[in-house]
């Protein structure tokens, strides 16, 4: 094994390309446990902790630019307002010495389908940054999980950084597990209201081979809404609508069985979970849309 | 590979560390530091937490080449990380300010370069703290413990129940003994607010 340490992006990506299978590893939290357990042996570990850019963020007009190694406690302390949904994720990521070190690009490049970040990322709307010697280029986070563990990155691409929407309305993100701490999801679910543009979007984590959206439900109450005025009208969303639209997520899921959890148990949490972040974001949209009206 | 590292404020170099090693490993096996305990191996237990450039973490999950030219403290080095904390915020009783008095000199050099064990240094409040309260059992857990307790009474001097569960939520005692463990904590904070 080789120890490969850049000290700046350019070197990195130099080194990616030399040595495409080098493993990148910058907060260790899921590098380390396969080495340590032997189940994988990369011939060259790429340090990405000496490249002091992936560690910052900046806060644009319309999305955040969060780089690839900010740690969750820093999303959580900092960017609670522009990314709630994300921020919520990040609290319920394992422990306060793994949201030291774990950040967004880890679980981008693990992909795993139970990584906590997948559902609010993709239900608040974001494009991935990555880059290789050959160039820069943005990747919609709809495409870029491929597979159970896999995304879309070329041998010689590294995760730079993640543009993430800003909020414009209320954001959700729940998991379920044994315990409130230390937990690998037995499923996730993120949900955002978009306002301006009258949707809502959802992720679902844990609950198929990669993270996926609940298309349907999502068109189905994205119609509802819009046909109901509840946008303008600001009521509480009726039963059946909330119902219909928990089945869909529900269905949307691919889940198998496994040690954490059942199919079953899986899919039926899910809608739960659709149905209580739909009324949770919906009170609290209501209730910023009535302060709107009184002043 | 050679790592070049600062643990516990002294400069130290690990050398024919393997490249896939754990900062973990390198601390108990190379360094002869087993106040970290290695349990897990996979950030669950919180058991090998070690503060790096300040930050808690899990040191079984930093790869060794990631602390080269970086700053570890230990449990071993938690009662004059604590002792020179105090004394920085000029808390502490020595009348000397600024440069090294004659008498921090003679205490360092008394402290010796070979007390691994901590041995003949006097306690950090937190750890008194645990012992005053009967938060030992076994003892496995307990350094880990320490060190994220310590370093959240260094954050929050007033935490709540809900900010020291949270704090500690990493590190796991199989002795269950969480209930004195919280009382250690509680006690270390009531003592750091008197002292102020």
């Amino acid at each position: 094994m080789d120890f490969l340490r850049p000290g700046s992006w350019e070197e990195a990506l130099a080194a990616k390309a030399e040595h495409p299978t080098a493993v990148p590893i910058a907060g260790g939290t899921d590098v380390m446990v396969e080495i340590n357990f032997d189940h994988r042996r990369p011939e060259y570990l790429l340090d990405l902790n000496r490249i002091g850019e992936l560690n910052d963020w900046e806060v644009g007009e319309d999305s955040v630019r969060l780089g690839a190694s900010v740690p969750y406690t820093s999303i959580m302390e900092n960017l609670r307002a522009e990314l709630p949904g994300l921020a919520l994720a990040s609290h319920t990521v394992a422990s306060p010495q793994i949201r030291n070190r774990g950040g967004v690009g880890g679980n981008l490049g693990t992909a795993s389908p139970a990584g906590d970040a997948h559902p609010a990322l993709l239900a608040a709307g974001a494009e991935v940054e990555v880059e290789s010697v050959r160039g820069s280029r943005r990747i919609p986070i709809d495409d870029f999980y491929t597979g159970v563990k896999r995304n879309a990155l070329a041998a010689d691409e590294l995760i730079r950084a993640v543009h993430i929407k800003k909020a414009e309305g209320p954001q959700q993100f729940s998991k379920v597990g044994t315990r409130n701490a230390m937990v690998i999801a037995v499923c996730a679910f993120g949900l955002a209201l978009h306002p301006s543009s009258r949707t809502v979007r959802t992720g679902i984590g844990s609950a198929a081979p990669t993270p996926v959206r609940a298309k349907a439900a999502e068109e189905f109450l994205n119609a509802a809404l819009e046909e109901g005025g509840f946008w303008d009208n600001g009521k509480i969303i009726t039963p059946s609508v909330a119902k219909q639209f928990a089945d869909l997520c529900a269905a949307a899921c691919n889940p198998i069985d496994d040690v954490r959890g059942t199919a079953s148990y899986r899919r039926h949490a899910v809608g739960i979970m659709a149905r209580r972040t739909l009324t949770w974001t919906w009170e609290s949209y209501r209730g910023t849309a009535a302060t709107e009206g009184a002043a | 590979m050679r790592v070049n590292f600062t643990v516990n404020g002294r400069p130290q170099e690990a050398d024919d560390v393997w490249e896939g090693e754990s900062l973990l490993y390198v601390l108990r096996e190379r360094l002869g530091l087993p106040g970290a305990k290695n349990a897990c191996e996979q950030g669950e237990c919180g058991s090998c937490t070690v503060r790096l450039d300040g930050v808690p973490v899990c040191s079984c999950l930093v790869a060794a080449g990631q602390v080269e030219g970086r700053e570890v403290v230990t449990v071993e080095g938690l009662a004059e990380y604590a002792r020179q904390r105090t004394c920085g915020s000029g808390k502490c009783d020595t009348s000397a300010k600024g440069a090294t008095s004659l008498d921090d000199a003679q205490r360092w050099s008394a402290h010796g370069t070979d007390s691994q064990t901590g041995e003949g240094t006097e306690l950090s409040p937190v750890q008194q703290a645990f012992i005053d309260a009967g938060a030992v059992q076994c003892g496995f857990c307990t350094p880990g413990l320490l060190v994220a307790a310590d370093e959240m009474l260094e954050r929050n001097p007033t935490p709540t129940d809900a900010d020291i569960r949270e704090a500690l939520s990493g590190n796991l005692c199989r002795c269950t003994g969480y209930e004195t463990i919280m009382n250690a904590v509680r006690l270390a904070a009531a003592r750091q607010s008197e002292a102020v």
